[in-house]
């Protein structure tokens, strides 16, 4: 029995000498050796168990519906398993590897020899060319007229001439008011202290100049300016809902309900709180736009509904370069 | 195992002494050094997310009536894209995490780049030889800011269309061109044609972080050129010797460690925090618009500028020449960001220093450019914070237009206060270094 023991345990002597490493003759250490720290290691494996308990974790989230709260928990779960790994990491930079501290020379500021190789080579190659002020300036037109030519298809992109669409209005004469719901709105349910939004009916809603906002004023407050004589429907005023300083919809209607009644009604653009006043004509009375609410003309039809008159008395929307406008500058409030 | 690995690599590409010299790079060490890879690591969660939200999101803004599992905008007419985003909140697992982690993501990188600039700034490292490496930032930040307004414009939710309304009329009040220009991009007059949101998506997903990782990689190789800066202290730094931790074994674990836990961070507030719950925001109309709304953090400052301007357009005959977003929403960050890329030319002038710069100042040791720096950043802050006077309106109840007033005229008073008094302490504190400095002599004698 003592034989084959000893047979077994030689063969295998030979066989792990065989898949051992070879050993290789002593070098020079690159990294500084340092003392071992059980407790460090023991905590960065502990670390990168948890986060692949957390890494499973977020699976078993992932794959259980039944769980309430499914987006927290699996945040929960990957977000520990991240810091988990990433602790680790930290662990071994300050405990399980050697800090070393090195320095080198931050290098050459510049190379003044092979700056001027370079440049003599660019000099020496062109020495053949006589007429070198044309020369730099046929090449200088090739690149521009090249690169315009390259460009010129971006005018594809869209309709870059054509601003028609940009003054475009849904309005005509007679153009029925239709809120939200799609149903003509009637003079008589516009009731004071609160706004409406209408659209031309059968029109694209979503058209800059098609929304209105429109607000019944108190009798004897309208005091609008002679160019906007007649635009209200006894106290009903139509304005285009957009604003004229950045395109938002004007969707508040500043006014108090309970003395003192001051200051007075204004319709106010939530973006960047441009104030309007209805009573004026849409005349700028606080904030950045710089020209007026763009005023529809109505007018009751003999059903009772309103109807537009005609179309803005104004481009409505922001203003661009050369845009007309009647009344650029705000005006005291009244 | 390794040996054998190694040679198979260098036998094929040659590649042993660079990587040799790579692993011993020298990584000098500060704390302040680390937003930059803050910001790096960010970018890594914002396109493993990202592209995880392109398999579900929906490019169309044709019209849809939405049946779906978020009740209260049953039947509620909205875009494809809008309801694409929604079902990616509510049916997908796990979208809504992913969503808000690129949310939050996206807070981090920008976040991370301005303190990350802010660093570079008040410690001179912009200085001579590393301009390329600032300019190149400077476009980062600029292009983070872009991509972030189209990321959270894509949604086509009621606060990101307002935003998109926004960014209309300021393309519009360029001038000259403003309108030709709104018009190729829009694909038409707002709110655009069926072109525009493909546009908006494939510049976000492909064209822009693309930009961005190019930019990234130069940045860094720029940055390893020349070597890092580094602070004097008493480990021995000089203009000429660079001091510093070997990417491998030391650097290389504490920056996988700082990756991670930025990862973790970012994932447990996109898990936890929630971040524009964009099914209470409800679809966008042209003709609809919310109370209090406000664009991301980031873009606060433009909204405050686009808010404070008072309602001038310059006008010429009856015709609107320069309207008025062209001030506050162009001109303004043309002058922060036209600060920011001139001054290394502004200071080399106004000091006449000329020379190369491996040492970082401190802040005190410049007062000159802190209190420079810190008139502009309290400039830019309290446009910022005139942008949040509606929320104050609505929290505490002052009113809003003298609010605004006040910040009209703050907005010049406050940083020529500010870059005073910076420059103040720090000419004290140089005054208590001198003295230190002298009594330490005196000791050692």
């Amino acid at each position: 029995m003592s034989r084959v023991r000893d047979l077994v345990v030689s063969g295998a002597v030979v066989l792990v000498s065989k898949l051992a490493p070879r050993p290789r003759p002593p070098r020079e250490r690159v990294v500084p050796p340092g003392e071992p720290s059980p407790r460090a290691e023991l905590l960065a494996i502990g670390l990168l168990g948890l986060g692949s308990v957390c890494s499973l974790a977020f699976i078993a989230a992932y794959a259980l519906d039944r769980l309430g709260g499914q987006t927290q928990l699996m945040g929960l779960a990957l977000g520990l398993a991240f810091v988990a790994f990433g602790t680790a990491g930290i662990v071994i930079a300050r405990h399980l590897v050697v800090t070393e501290e090195l320095s080198e020379d931050y290098g050459p500021e510049e190379h003044p020899e092979e700056q001027e190789t370079i440049a003599a080579l660019v000099e020496d190659s062109s020495s053949r060319l006589t007429r070198k002020r044309l020369f730099k300036l046929s090449l200088f037109g090739a690149g521009a007229t090249l690169g315009a030519a390259l460009l010129a298809p971006l005018a594809s992109l869209g309709p870059v001439l054509d601003l028609d669409r940009f003054v475009a209005s849904p309005w005509r004469r007679g153009t029925r008011l239709v809120g939200e719901d799609g149903r003509p709105l009637r003079a008589a349910d516009i009731e004071e202290r609160t706004f409406y939004t209408a659209f031309p009916e059968g029109a694209d809603r979503e058209a800059m100049a098609a929304s209105l906002v429109v607000v019944r004023l108190p009798p004897g407050s309208l005091n609008l300016p002679p160019a906007n004589t007649g635009y209200d429907a006894g106290g009903i005023v139509a304005y285009s809902k957009i604003c004229t300083h950045a395109g938002c919809a004007i969707s508040l209607y500043r006014t108090p309900l309970y003395a003192p009644a001051d200051p007075a009604p204004a319709l106010v653009c939530p973006c960047h709180y441009s104030t309007f006043d209805p009573a004026t004509g849409g005349t700028v009375t606080f904030g950045p736009a710089g020209r007026k609410l763009p005023m529809l003309p109505v007018f009751v039809d003999g059903r009772g509904e309103l109807r537009a008159r005609g179309t803005f008395d104004d481009p409505v929307g922001p203003s661009w370069w050369g845009v007309r406008s009647r009344d650029a500058r705000p005006r005291a409030p009244q | 195992m390794i040996r054998g690995a190694v040679r198979f690599i260098d036998q094929r590409t040659s590649s042993a002494p660079l990587l040799r010299k790579g692993l011993r790079y020298l990584f000098p060490d500060h704390w302040s050094f680390l937003l930059g890879e803050v910001a790096l690591y960010a970018f890594v969660v914002l396109v493993g997310t990202g592209i995880f939200l392109t398999l579900f999101y929906d490019d169309s803004t044709s019209s849809v009536v939405y049946h779906g599992s978020y009740k209260p905008l049953e039947g509620q007419e909205m875009t494809h894209a809008y309801k694409s985003v929604l079902d990616l909140s509510t049916v997908v697992k796990p979208g809504l995490l992913m969503r808000q982690t690129h949310h939050w993501a996206a807070n981090v990188f920008i976040v991370a780049i301005i303190l990350h600039l802010l660093r570079v700034f008040f410690t001179g490292a912009y200085r001579k030889p590393r301009e390329l490496t600032y300019w190149i930032g400077l476009v980062m930040l600029m292009t983070t800011l872009l991509e972030g307004y189209i990321g959270y414009s894509l949604v086509d939710d009621l606060l990101s269309g307002m935003g998109l309304a926004i960014g209309y009329g300021v393309a519009l009040s360029i001038p000259f061109v403003g309108a030709n220009l709104a018009s190729l991009i829009w694909d038409g007059p707002f709110p655009g044609g069926p072109a525009f949101f493909p546009r908006m998506f494939i510049t976000h997903v492909l064209f822009l972080p693309v930009l961005i990782g190019t930019l990234l990689a130069i940045h860094l190789l720029l940055v390893t050129m020349k070597h890092h800066t580094q602070f004097r202290d008493a480990r021995g730094q000089t203009e000429r010797k660079v001091v510093g931790v070997p990417a491998f074994p030391g650097q290389a674990p504490r920056s996988l460690g700082l990756f991670l836990i930025t990862a973790g961070v970012i994932f447990l507030l996109g898990g936890l925090a929630q971040i524009n719950p964009i099914w209470l925001w409800g679809p966008f109309h042209t003709y609809a618009s919310t109370n209090g709304a406000q664009p991301d953090w980031y873009l606060g400052w433009l909204i405050g500028a686009l808010r404070l301007v008072p309602g001038w357009d310059l006008v010429v005959a009856n015709r609107t020449v320069i309207p008025n977003p062209f001030w506050g929403g162009v001109l303004f960050p043309l002058v922060v960001f036209g600060f920011a890329f001139l001054w290394p030319f502004l200071e080399r002038r106004i000091t006449g220093d000329y020379a190369f710069h491996n040492v970082l100042d401190r802040p005190r040791d410049a007062p000159l450019r802190t209190a420079v720096g810190m008139g502009v950043v309290t400039w830019v802050f309290i446009v910022f914070l005139a942008g949040s006077a509606d929320r104050v309106t609505v929290a505490l109840g002052f009113d809003y237009e003298t609010q605004i007033w006040v910040y009209r005229v703050l907005v010049w008073i406050v940083p020529l206060l500010v870059a005073g008094l910076a420059y103040r302490v720090c000419v004290e504190l140089q005054g208590i270094d001198r003295v230190e400095h002298d009594r330490q002599q005196a000791e050692a004698v």
